[in-house]
């Protein structure tokens, strides 16, 4: 039985399908037999065979607290909880407390167990064998469970061996049925528009030739090497429509070719100095950081409700003059610009005062003219650097919105939240464009794709998923983590993502091939953020446990195993060697690291909130 | 993996009771068991959801600690009103109490009175939000500076010198997050070389212990080279700076076997050329090292030592024996031995019974001088009310002799007779506290002479002297935080209080040497980098029971040359030409007139050496550099290379000692000379 439910079904019709009951004494025996056919089977075949036991194990266990057999439920949980992986444990506590049938109604993680089948990837011989078994013992109990609530996805060869399975199972459903990581993503990067660039730079850029990273197109396009060259991985143009630009932002590209040419080249013995941004008196209270493009703004948010926007150059911010005051400036000047702006109220911090919620999200449009802000209150609020006041507030969440980033060509903007699903918004409509529906579990992070065509997602089901903007399909799910994932970043390139879960892992992902090609282990608490350098050489990570680590980014993705078995199925091998990627561990002085970020020249800017002990 | 760690699920349920007394409260007084029952149930499933979900809002606002606006929210989440009127920022004042085998946690609710609450003062106004840059990183190495934290902490120099090998396994590095790569300069580079030689055994590989701890950087050099000539330069302000640095900057560990080597050849080298000023600086020295927090000194304590121990007991200190007041370096570093004693000795080690038997040999034996008796004798007191007891007090009638057949005896030698009388004032002032312990009054003259002999009568005054100032000391010591319960002086440190709401009462009442200097760090970790920190101002104090010791304090805090120069018999108090950053405040009196017969017997100093601003001790100019953090965009990394990048193989033997001090060296002490102008 492999029909989708994919609307979110009637809740009492969900829950009679567990109207079906054997014998409730005998749950025990069933799940012991199977328990001991696993463990005496071949080892080739225990470790894929094992992974039904948490599936079954949870499935049994609701079926029996529906029928009101507490008693027998409550036995058969401290009988078996022990057994289960313990990368399951957040969610037997949620099933633990879950004891009465009354209980199930309105559990999100019983209604996850139900409308979406738990996903598990095993070779053909061992699923005959499981078979077998279950046929010969006439144990209809768990193959009734096997047919209705899980979704076995068969594949033709070796069975897998456990760190193969551990590296993918973990997600609150399993693993992604194979198809579900097929369809063709366009993850290369768009072409640049050409902008004339002054004479004196060509000679530097001259030496940059290599590499492919995105801050360096516009350069090679701009003398011409490359500029009709498209990648090949790179979706068309005008697949989906981008703002035109204006001159102001042109001028600001040049500005960061500038910058470009001026940009340290990093590698493992040339690592990137790190300039930390402590936020003091902060009382616990930050609960979101962004900084500029060109590093020259940084935005804090909040649990007071309050956005505070610093300027971190000697450039204090101006808002623009009150209505009465802009009508007596003569509009023919030349410095018009420079006249409409209030020089009275010009200080180094503005606060924004507007939500009625913590801040949890905080995203700079890529022009500086606009912040925007998720929070606690259910919306996201977009505010105006001219005049530092909120401009629209965009509703639609209802419940708290974690995180909300712009696109890296301005315009639109994605948000996700508590209601597990993120929104694709544009900044002139007051209705979302896209809603991307999937997650089990709440929408923790969202991040843009550096081409704007995809979003990427990840989730407190422990799942991260890639959706494509223009149909609002999802086109990967990436499973793997062991904890709500907490942090994303796209590498330059376009090829590769990498996400942070409380589970302090750093899991590093072939968009392409839809493939999980390493893993950072190192980390002790969750992992706050994630940041490449421009080239994409370094990876950044930021976490709870108050360091900032360096991750050596080309020897991780150097040697791709990406031969055509390892693609077809997945199943890969990852090499042990986080420690020979980690080039640095810093300490802060109990300062959790919120954000990171790389400026044009490969400096590194860490925010964090002092919080004594 | 399910065996690794066993989940540990309580399934906790509120107790049905609970569920009686808030029906109860609401005024339904019979309510069924098996009401009570089910509703206990659904009440508890409720709570689990509800802190499940208070969870999320922890880990979404970047906390550790889950508040109870995380509750709140999560209330509103299932469309609950929140509770209001609890709003704790940290911590939730549960109490517990228990009896009869019930174990219970409650709220304690004060009945308050609005009256009080309108009619108490606003508090002040918490600081604003602000946002304060620095390095953490430059180029792969972490500038140690006080706004990162230490590079080796403690524990980590422990393991490396008590377990070198352990700390250079592989595999470590993950349970000590401190132990991780790119933690020093030369740490990260050594790594970097070592990655790539081939592993020696495929599958074990093999890791050298990093010589970084012999190398130092060009800053740490130019640190060393600035510290240790302020230590023994000529200018006071120059060397209170650099002590205060030495005793509180977290990143010396790897200065450490410099400053020890710098020490010992040191005095070494000064006791030859008997150059009082130089010791009595390189003892201060030491004194800061011994403060400092962040240092392992264990590793260094067989160099330090012998050092100390010489400044104790030897026999000639000083140019002119019968002018410089060589006594009060020997005091000091007795002190410091007794300090030693009571962190390092262990039962392995034996240093406290080694340096007992070292001073009690040098003291019996009849050659001695008497410079080095009454050392060997400080050192012993300076052990403890123990030590005097069974080694001293046996030996004072003897002694006693001694002093009397030089003191009254014919006049051989001025020197001798110095040496004479300042051996029975320092026994008289470490003996009669004990005596007032160990003996009940009243105190008859009689008894003390038969059973002291010649001392007897001195020490029976002194013990009632004693036993007044004990009382009194009684009295004052709840009233007064300022009163000093010891009564031998004290050199203390005691940060005056800073602005900030954060920033704990810092004036406590100094009850050892190493209390204040703890303080003072704790109150530095409280709000680190304070973005301007106000000039801090040192506040020394002293508390003498009796004349002579009046002057040690005072040769403390002003480095003993003002007071030794003006004092001709060493009994007579003299106050020390002031210079330019000591300041006298006042010599107020907190002694009554009772113990006050003797005249200068009990005043207290205060005296306020007042830094300058820049003068925090850890961002002066003697610091490490601490590059400005960028403001601008693109702060240049290359600006940072120069600050942290070169590195200079120092190789394993000490520096050529920019400043190992020689009297004759390019440091001559002026201002601090001891040398008297008669």
């Amino acid at each position: 039985g492999s029909v989708a439910v994919e609307d979110q079904p009637d809740v009492s019709a969900v829950l009679s399908a567990y109207n079906q009951q054997g014998d409730p004494t005998m749950y025990e025996e069933y799940y012991s037999g199977l328990k001991h056919f696993i463990e005496c089977s071949l080892d080739c075949h225990r470790a894929e065979l094992s992974q039904l036991f948490y599936p079954l194990f949870v499935h049994m266990y609701l079926e029996l607290v529906y029928n009101q057999h507490e008693n027998e439920a409550k036995s058969f949980f401290e009988k078996f909880h022990g057994d289960q992986e313990c990368y399951y444990q957040d969610d037997l506590r949620v099933l633990s407390s879950l004891t009465k049938k009354e209980h199930m109604k309105g559990n999100e993680t019983m209604l996850d167990f139900r409308t979406s089948k738990f996903v598990l990837r095993i070779s053909r011989d061992s699923y005959q064998l499981l078979k077998r078994h279950l046929q010969e013992k006439q144990n209809n109990q768990i193959w009734n469970i096997v047919q209705e609530h899980l979704y076995i996805d068969i594949f033709d060869g070796m069975p897998r061996s456990k760190q193969q399975i551990d590296a993918m199972v973990g997600s609150l459903a399993g693993e992604a049925k194979r198809e579900a990581n097929k369809s063709k993503v366009f993850f290369g990067l768009l072409k640049e528009p050409e902008i004339e660039v002054p004479l004196d730079d060509e000679d530097e850029e001259g030496e940059n030739e290599e590499g492919k990273p995105k801050k360096k197109k516009p350069k090679k396009d701009s003398i011409g090497s490359k500029s009709k060259k498209q990648d090949p991985n790179a979706p068309p143009q005008n697949r989906i429509p981008l703002p035109e630009l204006k001159d102001s932002d042109k001028l600001d590209k040049i500005m960061n070719m500038k910058e470009t040419t001026k940009r340290v080249r990093l590698g493992p013995d040339c690592l990137p100095s790190i300039c930390f941004y402590t936020f003091l008196n902060a009382y616990q209270g930050l609960t979101a950081v962004d900084v500029t493009d060109d590093s020259s703004l940084i935005a804090g948010g909040f649990a007071d409700s309050t956005v505070r926007v610093w300027s971190v150059t000697p450039k204090k911010l101006r808002s623009v003059k009150q209505a009465s005051d802009l009508s007596l400036i003569d509009k023919e000047s030349d410095d018009v610009l420079e006249r409409i702006m209030d020089e009275k109220t010009a200080s180094e911090l503005k606060i924004l005062y507007g939500h009625s919620g913590p801040v949890y999200g905080a995203s700079f449009s890529p022009d500086r003219n606009y912040l925007l802000s998720s929070s606690e209150d259910g919306t996201v609020r977009l505010w105006s650097l001219q005049t530092f006041t909120c401009l629209v507030g965009y509703k639609g969440h209802n419940y708290p919105v974690w995180d909300t980033q712009f696109s890296p060509y301005g315009y639109y903007f994605v948000s996700g939240g508590h209601d597990r699903v993120a929104r694709l918004w544009a900044t002139d409509h007051y209705q979302p464009l896209r809603i991307f529906a999937g997650h089990l579990a709440d929408v923790n992070c969202t991040r843009f794709h550096p081409n704007s065509n995809y979003v990427a997602t990840g989730s407190a089901d422990r799942t991260v998923r890639l959706w494509d903007v223009l149909n609002g399909n999802c086109v990967r799910i990436f499973t793997g983590h062991k904890g709500p994932i907490h942090s994303l970043t796209f590498s330059p390139n376009g090829r590769f993502l990498a996400t942070g879960a409380t589970d302090g892992r750093v899991l590093l992902w072939d968009i392409g091939h839809g493939l999980m090609v390493g893993e950072l282990k190192g980390h002790t608490d969750t992992v706050c953020s994630l940041r490449f350098s421009r080239d994409g050489e370094i990876l950044a990570s930021g976490s709870m446990d108050n360091t900032v680590r360096l991750w050596d980014a080309v020897k991780a993705f150097e040697d791709l195993e990406t031969d055509d078995f390892t693609t077809a199925t997945g199943h890969i091998n990852l090499p042990e060697n986080s420690q020979e990627l980690l080039l640095g561990t810093y300490m802060t002085k109990s300062t959790p690291v919120v954000h990171l970020h790389f400026t044009r020249r490969n400096l590194v800017l860490a925010a964090g909130a002092y919080s004594p002990q | 993996m399910a065996e690794e760690k066993k989940l540990k699920l309580s399934n906790t349920v509120l107790p049905s009771e609970s569920m009686k007394v808030v029906a109860e409260s609401m005024g339904i007084a019979q309510i069924q068991e098996e009401t009570c029952q089910l509703l206990t149930d659904e009440v508890s499933y409720r709570i689990k959801e509800i802190a499940q979900d208070a969870l999320k809002f922890m880990h979404m606002g970047k906390r550790q600690k889950l508040t109870t606006s995380d509750i709140d929210y999560a209330l509103k989440l299932k469309n609950v009103e929140p509770l209001y009127g609890f709003h704790a920022q940290e911590f939730i004042p549960f109490r517990f109490a228990s009896g009869g085998g019930r174990e219970l946690y409650f709220y304690e609710e004060k009945e308050v009175d609005l009256s009080d609450i309108i009619n108490t003062p606003l508090p002040r106004v918490p600081l604003d939000v602000c946002l304060k840059a620095h390095w953490l990183s430059i180029e792969g190495c972490q500038p140690a500076i006080p706004e990162n934290p230490p590079p080796a902490p403690k524990e980590q120099q422990k393991a490396e010198a008590t377990e070198p090998l352990k700390s250079a396994k592989p595999g470590q590095e993950e349970d000590g997050p401190l132990k991780g790569k790119g933690q020093g300069a030369t740490q990260a580079d050594g790594k970097g070389k070592e990655k790539k030689a081939p592993p020696l055994l495929e599958g074990a590989p093999l890791r050298l212990k990093p010589r970084s701890i012999h190398e130092l950087s060009v800053e740490q050099q130019l640190y060393y080279k600035e510290i240790t000539e302020a230590c023994v330069g000529s200018c006071e302000a120059k060397r209170a700076e650099a002590l205060q640095s030495i005793a509180t900057d977290p990143g010396l560990y790897q200065m450490l076997p410099r400053f020890s080597t710098f020490i010992s050849e040191g005095v070494r080298v000064n006791v030859v050329q008997n150059n009082l000023a130089l010791l009595i600086y390189l003892m201060r020295m030491v004194k800061a090292l011994m403060d400092n927090p962040t240092l392992y000194l264990e590793k260094y304590v067989h160099e330090l030592i012998p050092a100390v121990m010489t400044c104790i007991v030897s026999r000639q200190l000083c140019l002119r024996p019968d002018v410089d007041n060589h006594w009060a370096l020997r005091d000091f570093a007795a002190r410091l031995v007794a300090q030693i004693c009571k962190h390092f000795s262990t039962t392995t080690n034996n240093i406290q019974s080694r340096i007992t038997k070292t001073f009690t040999k040098s003291w019996v034996d009849e050659k001695t001088p008497w410079t080095t008796r009454y050392g060997s004798i400080a050192g012993l007191a300076e052990l403890g009310h123990d030590v005097i007891k069974t080694l001293i007090l046996p030996r004072l009638q003897q002694e006693g002799e001694r002093i009397r057949s030089v003191l009254d005896g014919p006049v051989l030698s001025n020197i001798d007779r110095i040496g004479a009388d300042h051996v029975q004032s320092l026994l008289l002032k470490h003996c009669a506290p004990v005596l007032a312990k160990l003996r009940l009054p009243p105190d008859n003259q009689d008894a003390y002479r038969a059973e002291f002999g010649s001392l007897g009568p001195l020490l029976c005054s002194h013990v009632v002297k004693a036993r007044a100032q004990a009382a009194l000391q009684a009295q004052q010591v709840n009233r007064t935080t300022l009163t000093i319960t010891q009564p031998r002086p004290t050199l203390t440190l005691s940060q005056a209080p800073q602005p900030g709401p954060r920033t704990p009462g810092l004036l406590k009442v100094p009850g050892s040497i190493a209390l204040p200097v703890q303080t003072l760090v704790s109150a530095r970790a409280a709000a680190p980098p304070q973005p301007s920190p106000p000039p801090t101002k040192f506040i020394v104090m002293s508390s003498s029971s009796s004349a002579s010791s009046t002057q040690q304090v005072l040769s403390l805090s002003t480095s003993a040359p003002g007071s030794g120069s003006t004092t001709t018999s060493p009994v007579t108090t003299t106050v020390p030409s002031v210079q330019p950053i000591v300041k006298l405040v006042s010599t107020a009196t907190t002694a009554p007139p009772s113990t006050a017969p003797s005249g200068p017997g009990s005043v207290q100093k205060y005296i306020v050496v007042s830094l300058p601003p820049t003068g925090e001790g850890k961002g002066g100019p003697t610091s490490h550099p601490s590059p400005a953090p960028p403001t601008s965009s693109s702060p240049s990394p290359l600006g940072g290379s120069a600050l942290c990048g070169g590195k200079q193989e120092a190789g394993d033997s000490p520096p050529p000692a920019p400043g190992t001090p020689k009297a004759n060296g390019s440091q001559p002490p002026s201002s601090g000379s001891p040398q008297p102008a008669p």
